[in-house]
Formats: structure tokens, C-alpha cells, sequence
């Protein structure tokens, strides 16, 4: 396998240093041997490789729209060196066969770890718990549960996964949406707009009274519990509360609830589409401040690729959903860069997503002895996003158009290069 | 018809009948009418908006100053059923407003200028779907040539042989304060707006 | 105009023009031969995703009266149920070459996005919650002929909507009805009272240029109009309220509130109505209803908006003149 020695990178906002990998690890730059390939990060950023713990991969079921290979390509063209694929496939990933296969189809492809996410309930119908210790106990070791896409609106049934997966370290992760307030029609933040545009409302409501339920649970059960794409101030009041009780609850952003806003359905537009919906400004800027400050503790992409004809429809019937992987990091240095410098998006995209994944081979320091998963970022390249450029088979995305940072230079998986953008530098 | 002195670059206007010429014109009109229809028995006046159903109205009086008998007036609007709609933009439409039953009657349909004949033409079809009128009449208080159909009037105030670069504009006190007829010799284009087609 | 997609398309002066053209367009109603050129050669779709017999056949005598040809599609669970999308739907029908697309569809904005997609112009016939502009048109014209003593007396009239009150009471937040009229009222100068019980207002609803009301006695003796909406039982099942019967006694245009209204006051309703529910038998056959009215505007209305969109040149076409305010000052 190639060595690299990669010279002069800022690593993660601590200063300059060089970087050797050998072997798929980082070593001491001094052991460099002399056919080494030299990579000069002058001027670039060196992260750990980002982890992704929302993503939908869409394989078995629609390979129209993303497979395991296109979606991890995609990753890592992102900087991902890791993404956590979502069970709502067809058939849903809630058996311990179906989650190897997927593990497996990642492993093949060779872009990024492919860690399964095993459904909370048979076939995501929310009446009984699926075979999670056997997910766990699988070649692909599943520790995150969700039934995202769905909510568990049963509290019992709720508890009684937070409980089960204590066994196992486990998580369960909630697609908060309760689904009498905010039901599957449900497609825009409930406000002037939607009552402007006559689209069914989704109140914050739906899903802060769902978190709160959550929260009391994960301490009742002395679980952990994490919250999928928070999308509103209310719930990020309940986090706060929350965490000053002490209770284990981890909580995640996308990168488009971070930037975009309700008016971009203004047009009907189904790009926009997505659940939980786009939220005003004020939601906006109080999921910044939660992240800056870590009540947020990480930004997950949740990834949702669509087929052209998914979305053509009108919009009350279009699929919900954005793509993201490719276009996360550029979203998050433009929104956040000034409120949590390089260490802290380190943290936010790679460090805590793998503590919660509990993902021991990610999110990792930049130091000798540890798995060489890298980023390098160049700090100051922008572009107009172009969607037909992308690894993704899937186009509904909501950045084209649009002049976004463009940072990712080169991802390292392994030890292995796993993207490079054409440039003298790498 | 639009009063566009302004559009001429350099206007040369003359003014080719005054008020009293108006007059004397439609109370000839009048009895022209009486004596060809012997009377005003089953006469129905439908004046061409804009210009002619102040026209229509005169002739009106006129008619019942003569014979002592107030005949229907009304108005034709023509505008749906122009050759030319697909070449300009949505023309707003005029009133319609018709007095009696078309159904044999004497209908005179009344303009103000008489040019190239499609005015009329568009006329004609909408009294074919209004009715079926005995006879149609037309009495113009100007023609000034140039016909582009083979359409004549009936009665006719006053013959103007005219240039097409010239510019035909009737000005009735009804709608524009003051009684006359000009010609202005216009530096553009003859533009196609509603008098001139007449 | 190129669409017609919302009330709030149009401008006072427009609006206008619209309602002053449908009373000329009205008369063809009464001549033996109901047929005007002005729209020969043009062709013009009703493409129907969700049923109304009488929306529909009220667009397709106003075209064929203008002399379109005029052609029904009902996609009503054609294309979703194929698994067709919206856009190769609207593309596939936009490719015979049709001028004109009237839309009605289930889902709020579809008519909006159709109108991206193609070349031809678009109608918006009803789109699911949002609005239905033509409704709103034809609301306006029967209420202007009212306040005009229903004499359709041309020339300017007084400025016929300034200081008239009119109330819109029942599922506001269902009604596109609702949201067009409310528009188009304001826009014409009246004051628009909704009234409804706090469940059937929309969210935002006190960001639009109307007094919100959820007490109908307390606004019923300011009331020129009363526009009373279809409250559908469906709703019960959501919860928006209990018991029809409570609905009525709330909101409904009872016997005792049609004695209530001032003498000179007209009752409207889009129809068609629940008679019981929102609005009693009585009222609903009252001598100051114009339920009638509306439906007979209907034709007269659609065909003004159909000639407005399609009589004159493509506006993208080359030989557009750019004398088209003159011209138009010209008849006037």
C-alpha cells in the first residue's frame, strides 16, 4: 500500500505539523521512507475524516436513486471516511442478514466504512422491536437503531428500546415527529407560509413534545438516547434542559437546516422539500448557537437521494428529501466556521459522531498510532455548486446554483486515498 | 380614434370639415336615409365604437328632428371579431348594446372614417351571429379610399381622397370637446390604430 | 397577462378590465347564436387531476363560445397511479400544442410548477388548499352587479367596492376560495372579514390584510356580503369540531341570522352547499342570495379571462408591438 507524507497541513486548527501514513496509520513523519509520496498541505487544513451518522444509501430497494458504492463514493468526495446507512430500505435492515449485506456492500465498494443502522421495529411499522441484539451481536455490529422516516410515537414500545439496547451500548436514534400533530402530509414548517401557500403545517411542537417524552425516558431507563436532524429552538430549549439534568441524550443538525430557510417554498419548488421541513430564520439561527455550543453535538448530513420523477411531482406529493454528503463540509465552513474553528468542526463532524456510533476506528486525533482516516481542506476555495457534478446517482440538490465553499482536496480512508480533486497539490 | 398630434414628428394638420361641415353632413345623412329606406320604418342605428356612437346618436336626432320618430340606436362593438387580433396584444373590448331584436330589421351600422374596409367586414360577421337583419346599410361621416375589401358605404358624409402616409382624425364634443376633421401629414409609419382601419 | 395562477396576479386596473369584459362576454348567453371568433384556431386543455363537473364544464363552454377548441383530460389517478410524475404529465399534454392549460389539481402550487415546465399558458383551476382565482372573479362580478342594482349598466360606475364590508365565514384554512377572495377583495378596495372557528383559521393568518373574527353575530350587521364556505363533514374526523349541529349554531347562516342581515346585504356561497350545515334552506333560497347568480357569472367570467390570456399575440412573440397600453387607451 502507498505511504504518504503529507507536509506543512494546519491539523485541525492546532497548529502546523506533518503527517506520515504508513500501513493505514499514522506514523511518526521522521520513519518516512524515501519512495514516499510527498503531498504539500501548505495552506490547507488537515481534519480527521468526517463521519456521517445520518445517511440513506437507498440500497437494497431503489438503486435508481443511490447504491451503497454511489453513496459512499459520494461520501468521499465529501470527506467522509465513514457513514452510518439508514435502515428504511426495501426490505428494511432489521435483521442481522440484512445489515451484514449492507456492511458488506460496503466493504466491496472500498470508499468509506459502511456501518449499518438496524430499525428500532420490525419493518418500521412502530408495533414491535425488531432483532436488535442480533444486529449487535453481527459481523457488522450495529450500535445505532432508528426507524427514521418514522417516529416511535408508542412511549411504551420507546422505553422498552432504550432499555433493551443498555445490554449492547447501544443507541436509539429518534425521528422526532409526532405523528398526530405532524402527519405524513405534513410538509412545511407551520407558520405564515404554509398557511399562505396552503400546504399542510409542522408544527415545532411535533417535534419538541416527542424529544421531551425522550429525554425523561432515556434517564428513566439510564439509556442513551439521540435526536435525528434538529430542526427547531423548542426542541433545542428541551435539549439544554436536558443536558443540564445530566440525561445521556446526543442530539444532531443537517447542514441545509443550518442555511436554508422556509421562504425557499416560497416557488413550490420540490427540491426543498424535505422532512423534518426548513424552518424561519430565528429556528436558524437558534440551531447555530446550539451547535457552537455543543448542545448540538454533531452535524449529520441525512442524506436523501431521489430519483428525477420522485420529485417532479407536485409538491404535497413529492418525495422528501436532499443530497448532502458531497456538499456538508462546504455548509458548515460557511455557516460555522467563525463560532467553532477548525477543532470545533473536528469535533462537531468527526469526533462526536464517532463517539456516538461508537465508531472506535474514527473521529480519531491527528497523531502517530492512530487509524489514518484524514480530510485535507483547503480553507479558501469556493465554487458554484454544479448538481450533475457529483458521485451521487441522484440530483435533487438544493445547493446548484449556488457559491458555497468547496473545500475537500483530498480523503484518506484507511490509509488509503479515497478522493483526490484534480490539482498540482495532491 | 386616439387624439396622437404628438406622435407626428413634424404635423402638418389641416382641418378638412369644422363643426357646422359636421353638421350639415349628418342632416344630409339623415334625410338620405329616410329617403332611401321611405321612412324610418324598421331603421336600427348601431354605432362602431369608439367615435361612432356619438355619430349614431346625431343621426338619431337628426332622423327624429325630420320624420318626428325616435328610430333604436345602439352599438356595435367589433373588436372580437377583428382580423388582426393574433398580431397585436390583447385588445381591451368595447360595449355591445343592442336596442331591439336584429331580426328584420333595417340595421345602418354608423362609423366615423371608412379606410380599408375591415372594420366593417368584422361588423358584418357580428351581425351574423346576432341576427338576420332584412338589409345592412353604412353610413361613414368621412371615406378617405384606400379600401383593402370590397366594401362601400351607403351614405357617406364627405368623400377625402387621402395619402396613406396621412393621418385621418374625427373629433367629436361628445368625447373630445370640440367638432372636426383633420389631415395630418405624419413623418412615421401610418400606424394601424383603431380610426385609421375603419 | 401570460398565467393566471392567484388573485394576487392581477392588479386593480386588470381586475377591472376582467369584470368589465366578462358583462360584454355575458350577453352572449342570450343570443340565438352563442359563438364569438375572437379565440379560433386556439387550443385550450382542461387538465383536470381532481373532479368538478361544474368548474369544468364552465371553462370548456367559455372556450368554445370564444371559438377554442377545447379538449378535457382528467388525470385523475392516471398519472400517480401509473406512477407518471406531474411534470411528464403536464409535458406529454403540452406537446400536442396546446396554447392554453387550465389546471385543477389536489395539491397546492401545482399549477405554479406546470407553469414552469411549459411553453403554453396556464389557468389555475382550483389548486388544492392555495386558491382559484377564477372563483374569485366571478364572486366579484355577481357582488359588483349587486351593489350596481343589478342593472349592468356600463360606463364608470361609482367606485364599487371601496367601503363594502364583506365576510368569508366557515374552513377558512381549506378554502382556496378563502384565500382568493380575500386577495381580490382587498385589491378592489373592500374590507374582508373572516370568520371561523379558531381550528379552521390558518396559521398566519393575522399577517393577511384581513380582520380575523371567531364570533359570526358580533360582524353580521357590518356585512354587505356574506360569503359562507362549505364546511366539509370530512373535518369532523380531524377534530376541528365536535358535532355538525354545534358547527351550525356557531357558524352557520341560520334562519335567525339571515333576519339579522341588513336589508340591502346579499349571501354568496362557491357551492356547492350543505344545506343544514352552513347555511340553512332558507338563506340559501333567499331573495338577497346570489348563489344563482354566481354560477351564471361563471361562463361569462371564465370566457373574459380566457380571451385576456389567449386573444392577442404570444407575448414572446417578435411581432408583439410595444404600443399595447396606447392601443388599449385607444378604445376606451
Amino acid at each position: 500500500m502507498s505511504a504518504y507524507l503529507i507536509t506543512g497541513a494546519d491539523l485541525a486548527g492546532s497548529g502546523r505539523g506533518d503527517l506520515l501514513i504508513i500501513d493505514g496509520r499514522f506514523a511518526d513523519p521522521a520513519d518516512a521512507p524515501a519512495d514516499v509520496e510527498r503531498i504539500d498541505a501548505d495552506g490547507l487544513v488537515a481534519l480527521p475524516g468526517l463521519v456521517d451518522l445520518h445517511t440513506h444509501l437507498r440500497e437494497p430497494g431503489r438503486e435508481d436513486a443511490e447504491t451503497v458504492a454511489t453513496g459512499s463514493a459520494a461520501a468521499a468526495r465529501g470527506g467522509y471516511t465513514a457513514v452510518l446507512a439508514m435502515a428504511n430500505t426495501n426490505p428494511v435492515t432489521d435483521t442481522a442478514e440484512a445489515a451484514t449485506h449492507i456492511a458488506a456492500l460496503g466493504a466491496a465498494a472500498g470508499h468509506a466504512q459502511v456501518v449499518p443502522v438496524g430499525a428500532i421495529t420490525k419493518d418500521l411499522a412502530g408495533a414491535e422491536l425488531a432483532e436488535l441484539g442480533l444486529m449487535a451481536r453481527s459481523a457488522a455490529g450495529v450500535r445505532v437503531f432508528s426507524d427514521d422516516g418514522h417516529c416511535v410515537a408508542d412511549s411504551r414500545l420507546m422505553r422498552r428500546a432504550l432499555e433493551y439496547v443498555r445490554a449492547f451500548d447501544g443507541v436509539i436514534a429518534q425521528h422526532a415527529q409526532d405523528p398526530r400533530l405532524a402527519g405524513p402530509d405534513a410538509c412545511c414548517h407551520e407558520g405564515e407560509i404554509s398557511g399562505r401557500l396552503g400546504l399542510p403545517g409542522w408544527p415545532p411542537a411535533a417535534e419538541s413534545t416527542i424529544v421531551a417524552r425522550d429525554v425523561e425516558l432515556a434517564e428513566l431507563t439510564r439509556s442513551r438516547v439521540h435526536v435525528c436532524h434538529v430542526t427547531t429552538a423548542e426542541t433545542v430549549e428541551v435539549l439544554r434542559w436536558a443536558k443540564r439534568r445530566g440525561v445521556a441524550v446526543t442530539a444532531e443538525v443537517t447542514p441545509h437546516h443550518l442555511l436554508l430557510t422556509t421562504d425557499e417554498v416560497l416557488g413550490y419548488d420540490p427540491t426543498y422539500k424535505v422532512n423534518p421541513p426548513l424552518r424561519p430564520a430565528e429556528h436558524v439561527a437558534a440551531l447555530r448557537a446550539a451547535l457552537a455550543d455543543g448542545t448540538i453535538d454533531a452535524v449529520a448530513t441525512d442524506h436523501a437521494p431521489h430519483a428525477r420523477h420522485d420529485k417532479e411531482h407536485a409538491f404535497a406529493d413529492a418525495a422528501f428529501g436532499m443530497v448532502g454528503l458531497e456538499t456538508a463540509l462546504g455548509v458548515v465552513i460557511e455557516t460555522m466556521r467563525d463560532a467553532l474553528g477548525w477543532a470545533g468542526i473536528a469535533d462537531r463532524m468527526s469526533a462526536a459522531p464517532a463517539r456516538i456510533a461508537r465508531l472506535a476506528e474514527q473521529g480519531r486525533p491527528l497523531r502517530p498510532g492512530e487509524p489514518a482516516n484524514l480530510v485535507l481542506v483547503d480553507p479558501s476555495a469556493r465554487a458554484v455548486v454544479d448538481a450533475a457534478r457529483s458521485a451521487s446517482l441522484s440530483r435533487n440538490n438544493p445547493w446548484h446554483g449556488r457559491e458555497l465553499p468547496d473545500p475537500v482536496v483530498a480523503t484518506f480512508w484507511q490509509g488509503r486515498r479515497t478522493f483526490a480533486r484534480d490539482s498540482a497539490a495532491v | 380614434m386616439s387624439d396622437r398630434a404628438s406622435d407626428a414628428a413634424t404635423a402638418a394638420s389641416r382641418v378638412v370639415m369644422d363643426a357646422e361641415q359636421i353638421a350639415r353632413a349628418c342632416a344630409r345623412m339623415a334625410h338620405q336615409l329616410l329617403e332611401a329606406n321611405r321612412g324610418a320604418d324598421g331603421l336600427v342605428l348601431l354605432g362602431i365604437p369608439t367615435r361612432g356612437v356619438p355619430l349614431a346618436e346625431r343621426l338619431a336626432n337628426a332622423i327624429e328632428a325630420v320624420e318626428g320618430v325616435r328610430v333604436p340606436v345602439g352599438a356595435l362593438d367589433i373588436t372580437l371579431y377583428r382580423d388582426d387580433l393574433r398580431q397585436n396584444p390583447t385588445r381591451a373590448v368595447g360595449h355591445t348594446r343592442l336596442p331591439v331584436e336584429l331580426d328584420d330589421a333595417i340595421v345602418v351600422l354608423v362609423d366615423d372614417v371608412l379606410y380599408s374596409g375591415r372594420t366593417v367586414r368584422a361588423a358584418l360577421d357580428a351581425l351574423g351571429d346576432l341576427g338576420r337583419p332584412r338589409a345592412v346599410r353604412l353610413a361613414v361621416l368621412v371615406d378617405r379610399g384606400h379600401r383593402q375589401l370590397p366594401i362601400r358605404a351607403d351614405h357617406v358624409g364627405k368623400n377625402l381622397p387621402t395619402a396613406s402616409s396621412e393621418r385621418v382624425q374625427v373629433r367629436l364634443a361628445e368625447l373630445d370637446g370640440v367638432n372636426e376633421v383633420t389631415i395630418t401629414r405624419e413623418v412615421a409609419q401610418p400606424s394601424e390604430t383603431e380610426g385609421d382601419v375603419g | 397577462m401570460r398565467h393566471l395562477l392567484s388573485a394576487a396576479d392581477l392588479d386593480r386596473q386588470e381586475i377591472i378590465e376582467i369584470l368589465d369584459l366578462a358583462e360584454e362576454m355575458a350577453q352572449v348567453l342570450h343570443r340565438p347564436i352563442k359563438k364569438l371568433p375572437a379565440l379560433r384556431g386556439r387550443t385550450v386543455v382542461n387538465l383536470f387531476f381532481e373532479d368538478s363537473t361544474r368548474t369544468r364544464s364552465s371553462f370548456e363552454i367559455a372556450g368554445k363560445w370564444l371559438s377554442a377548441d377545447v379538449i378535457n383530460i382528467s388525470a385523475k389517478g392516471s398519472s400517480v397511479s401509473k406512477g407518471e410524475s406531474l411534470r411528464d404529465t403536464v409535458l406529454t399534454v403540452a406537446a400536442m400544442g396546446v396554447d392554453a392549460l387550465v389546471i385543477r389539481h389536489q395539491a397546492s402550487g401545482a399549477p405554479a410548477q406546470a407553469a414552469q415546465w411549459i411553453d403554453a399558458q396556464v389557468v389555475n383551476a382550483g389548486d388544492g388548499m392555495h386558491e382559484h382565482p377564477t372563483q374569485a372573479l366571478l364572486d366579484a362580478f355577481t357582488m359588483r352587479r349587486h351593489f350596481r342594482g343589478r342593472a349592468g349598466e356600463d360606463g364608470d360606475g361609482p367606485t364599487d367596492f371601496t367601503g363594502r364590508t364583506v365576510a368569508s365565514v366557515g374552513d377558512i384554512t381549506h378554502s382556496r376560495v378563502a384565500r382568493s377572495n380575500a386577495l381580490l377583495l382587498r385589491t378592489l378596495g373592500a374590507e374582508v372579514i373572516m370568520v371561523a372557528p379558531p381550528t379552521l383559521l390558518p396559521s398566519g393568518i393575522d399577517s393577511w390584510p384581513v380582520e380575523v373574527r371567531t364570533d359570526l353575530d358580533s360582524v353580521l350587521e357590518r356585512a354587505d356580503i356574506v360569503m359562507m364556505l362549505r364546511v366539509q363533514r370530512e373535518r369532523m374526523s380531524g377534530g376541528y369540531f365536535p358535532t355538525p349541529r354545534e358547527y351550525t349554531v356557531g357558524y352557520g347562516l341560520t334562519r335567525d341570522r339571515l333576519a339579522r342581515l341588513r336589508p340591502e346585504a346579499a349571501i354568496c356561497h362557491p357551492g356547492p352547499m350543505n344545506r343544514g350545515l352552513e347555511i340553512s334552506a332558507d338563506a340559501a333560497d333567499a331573495a338577497n342570495s346570489l348563489v344563482l347568480d354566481q354560477v351564471a357569472a361563471g361562463v361569462a367570467v371564465r370566457m373574459s379571462v380566457l380571451y385576456q390570456l389567449l386573444g392577442g399575440a404570444d407575448e414572446d412573440a417578435d411581432h408583439a408591438r410595444a404600443t399595447s397600453a396606447t392601443v388599449k387607451e385607444t378604445i376606451r
